[in-house]
């Protein structure tokens, strides 16, 4: 189990790319945050979710 | 000389008058620091005004758009303004609020290719773009390509909510985020002077904290 967004996910073994594919985020309107690290989008496919890992996917929206 | 005939203030009489509303350690750190602000908007002219305002040492401001007429109800521009780049028209109107700051403007679209040539003497980067997309590159590409500087975006200012939804989080040792996180500009009705300043405001004060080695 590991903590996305303040929900417990159980997402252990998928990587990134995939997790933000199911869940319907936008790639190209949001930053991830992963144990403390921004991971960079180029990342996102090689990145695997471990258990404990604690994410947060910033889902930017417009306005300024 | 000012409209009143008389001169204006020095820039000693200016930071005495900083020093005495903001004390002095605080107007020495911010004299020192560079800040750039991406994107000439709702946010970033009313944060660049604040910062302006505040004595920061050298602002870097950047925008590729021009002034347009839906934008005089939240953005820092006059009527007379309309038409023309808003780095341009900002800098005009920065001189005549603050003329002893160090402004470097540019007229430029921020580019994941071009981002680190235009940021990399800032200590404290504020994004202020309107469309998510570019919000989430131009973090993206910091973090990535800038680790080592201070990142303070927006996202989540349009409707007619409270004010007392949009905060100020840290999202990782480097990265702040400001505004509501949820009211989408085209997807709501409303993007109001007060509301868009409320989160330009948090950016700003976020980026003088930092500045002041308050994290």
């Amino acid at each position: 189990m590991l903590k996305i967004n303040g929900q417990d996910v159980n997402a252990a073994g998928k990587t990134l790319e995939s997790y933000i594919a199911e869940a319907g985020f936008n790639k190209v309107r949001i930053a991830v945050e992963r144990n403390g690290e921004i991971v960079p989008k180029s990342k996102y496919g090689e990145t695997v979710l471990a258990d404990g890992d604690c994410v947060e996917v910033v889902n930017f929206v417009g306005g300024g | 000389m000012s409209a009143g005939d008389t001169p204006l203030p020095s820039r000693e009489q200016i930071l005495a008058a900083l020093v005495q509303k903001q004390g002095a350690d605080a107007v020495e750190k911010l004299q020192k620091a560079t800040i750039a602000v991406c994107g000439l908007g709702g946010l970033g002219s009313n944060i660049a005004i604040s910062l302006a305002r505040a004595g920061v040492g050298r602002l870097i401001l950047i925008d590729f758009d021009t002034v347009d007429i839906t934008n005089l109800h939240r953005q820092q521009y006059k009527m007379n303004q309309v038409g023309i780049p808003k780095a341009e028209a900002l800098l005009q109107n920065l001189e005549e609020i603050a003329p002893y700051v160090q402004y470097e403007v540019h007229q430029v679209k921020v580019t994941a290719e071009n981002a680190v040539s235009l940021l990399q003497e800032a200590d404290v980067i504020c994004e202020a773009f309107d469309k998510a997309d570019a919000k989430a590159m131009l973090v993206d590409t910091v973090l990535e390509k800038l680790p080592q500087k201070y990142l303070v975006a927006a996202s989540g200012m349009a409707s007619y909510d409270s004010g007392n939804a949009i905060l100020t989080r840290r999202i990782t040792d480097k990265f702040y985020l400001c505004g509501d996180g949820k009211n989408d500009v085209d997807e709501v009705v409303g993007l109001v002077a007060p509301r868009v300043m409320l989160c330009a405001a948090h950016q700003a004060l976020t980026a003088i904290r930092l500045v002041l080695g308050l994290d």
